[in-house]
């Protein structure tokens, strides 16, 4: 064998590999995909059935059965306005310790990470007991301040970490030609960092999307999102897995698919810019 | 620009986070030293360390600590060292490899809720599930997963979630690896081995260090894959701590001893902070 031929079976090796760890990797995707087009026999069958005729039923009964369109509202409502109310207030923050970091600045960031290292289960019981005094339980409002709180941390370190390698001299020139601190912001370092400023949001929405220990725990139905929505499947309708394929699939389907299109940015800003 | 206001623009942020972390805190430290069942209302005296008492003696205690411990070293263990091996063998170019990479990082899109019921049914079902069709296909028993081996099924939920995370960080980080230094050892004859262990390995210092940082805070806190798949159970064999704590708080109403696990988990957490910035800290630059 010469050394190109060598070179040339090594790349469809490695192809091969790759290709079979994604696959088995995605199989429990794929297969919850596959089960929400099948009837309930077709879905425990055994030896299980690859080659079926689908059906949408599942779908229809998911919607009209928990109304699914209500809990992927309240998901959207929660995950995108969280984003937007951490991004207004991460991004000054994050430019101030960027341009002009102090003293403290580094004693800072690491605290706000350390409020990341809090259990939630730390402070479950005060934050049921606060929401049950307001009236907040089982409304938006508690989720979107909570999911706020919580991904704070992150959006502000990860911001931090994308100010921090913008050139100073843009801004100093800026400076140069009269321009206040409010065009600083928004008119050089803003335009530079769109795709910093989306990539932290992407995650932000992700995260928030996905996330099940404050809404299983704080939402019973009128403000629950898709998470809450799929444990209510898990042990009564344990045995319909066709359309618990179909409500997984509803719920999973609008972020997989954001996620496909931005996975890039994604690993990139979850890695606190660290990874390049 | 003035100090005053660069202070004023941090302000919101760290004013909040710090309402956030010490209203609930001082409150859970507050409920941790009286009597507080929500089924006895009224009744709320001071009951000193009581509660802490009461937690550490709870027969889930010690299973607590552990299975959340085990669960964070195996999970940390699985993605890392699978991670890093994976993504050491495709990287190279091959064929389809943009969708190679869709497919690999879809799992860690997954909410945990829809995980667990996928693996709970459809793959460790011992009579309908896949793995008990590949088993008895092969000739063995089927295997009832969640009920024999809980922990070990919630281990893989959760590193099936988080492998997908660690091999992209790491694909992403090998792609900036030097290529003229990794050709100039093969012409010096050092083989793929060396090569992973003296060029690869150190140059992924940096992104292990942020994987492991990040699954961490993510893994002390599982809850909802234990909550729609095990329930904790059998008896302890899947509870961890944070299982344990809203066990207490939300199924038997006891706020007070809540309040007190509350407060070990804080403890646990800030223990494995301590030990893991340590470790990795040096690699992590602010």
């Amino acid at each position: 064998m010469t050394l190109n031929q060598q070179r040339k079976l090594k790349t469809i090796l490695t192809g091969l590999f790759a290709w079979t760890v994604a696959l088995v990797l995605f199989f429990p995707i794929f297969w919850m995909f596959i089960t929400s087009f099948k009837t309930e026999l077709q879905a425990i069958s055994v030896p299980p059935s690859l080659f079926f005729e689908p059906t949408l039923d599942n779908f229809r009964i998911v919607q009209e059965r928990s109304d699914y369109i209500h809990h992927a509202w309240n998901s959207v409502v929660t995950s995108f306005g969280s984003t937007i109310i951490a991004l207004v207030i991460a991004i000054p923050a994050a430019y101030s310790m960027a341009f002009f970091p102090g003293k403290r600045t580094k004693d800072i960031l690491l605290w706000m990470l350390s409020t990341k290292m809090l259990p939630a289960v730390g402070v479950l019981v005060p934050i049921y007991i606060l929401c049950r005094d307001y009236g907040l339980l089982d409304s938006k409002t508690a989720l979107v301040i909570i999911f706020t709180l919580m991904n704070l941390p992150i959006i502000v370190w990860m911001l931090f970490s994308y100010f921090k390698d913008l050139p100073k001299e843009i801004l100093e020139a800026a400076r140069m030609d009269g321009a206040t601190p409010w065009d600083e912001v928004v008119k050089v370092v803003l335009p530079l960092s769109v795709g910093a400023i989306s990539s932290t949001a992407l995650l932000s929405i992700v995260l928030c999307w996905n996330e099940a220990f404050w809404s299983l725990n704080l939402t019973a139905s009128d403000a629950a999102p898709l998470t809450a929505m799929i444990a209510s499947y898990s042990s009564p309708e344990g045995l319909f897995w066709a359309k618990l394929s179909a409500a997984s699939t509803l719920a999973c389907a609008p972020i997989v698919i954001f996620g496909w299109f931005c996975q890039k940015q994604l690993v990139q800003g979850l890695t606190f810019g660290a990874v390049k | 620009m003035k100090r005053s206001i660069t202070r004023l623009l941090m302000a919101p942020s760290v004013i909040m986070l710090l309402v956030w972390m010490i209203i609930p805190l001082s409150m859970t430290i507050y409920f941790s030293t009286i009597r507080y069942n929500l089924l006895y209302p009224g009744q709320n005296n001071f009951v000193g360390l009581m509660n802490f008492e009461f937690f550490i003696t709870d027969p889930g205690f010690i299973p607590a600590v552990s299975n959340t411990l085990i669960l964070l070293l195996s999970v940390l263990i699985i993605t890392v060292v699978l991670g890093v091996m994976l993504s050491a063998l495709i990287d190279k170019p091959f064929f389809g490899q943009g969708i190679v990479r869709v497919l690999l990082i879809s799992p860690f899109f997954i909410m945990p809720t829809v995980n667990a019921l996928i693996w709970k049914n459809m793959m460790m079902n011992p009579v309908y599930g896949i793995f008990a069709w590949i088993s008895e296909s092969l000739g063995f028993e089927p295997i009832d997963w969640l009920s024999s081996y809980p922990l070990v099924s919630i281990i893989i939920m959760v590193s099936w979630q988080w492998l997908p995370f660690a091999i992209l960080v790491f694909v992403t980080a090998l792609q900036s690896q030097d290529t003229e230094q990794k050709e100039a050892a093969q012409m010096d004859g050092a083989t793929g081995l060396h090569i992973f262990r003296y060029l690869t390995i150190p140059h992924l210092a940096r992104p292990i260090a942020v994987v492991v940082m990040i699954e961490t805070i993510f893994l002390l806190a599982v809850f909802a894959e234990i909550f729609v798949s095990t329930g904790g159970g059998p008896g302890y064999d899947s509870t961890n701590l944070a299982y344990l704590i809203y066990n207490q708080a939300l199924l038997q109403y006891d706020v007070g001893v809540a309040s007190a696990g509350g407060l070990f988990a804080v403890l646990l957490a800030n223990i494995v902070a301590f030990f893991l910035i340590r470790a990795v800290g040096k690699n992590l630059t602010v």
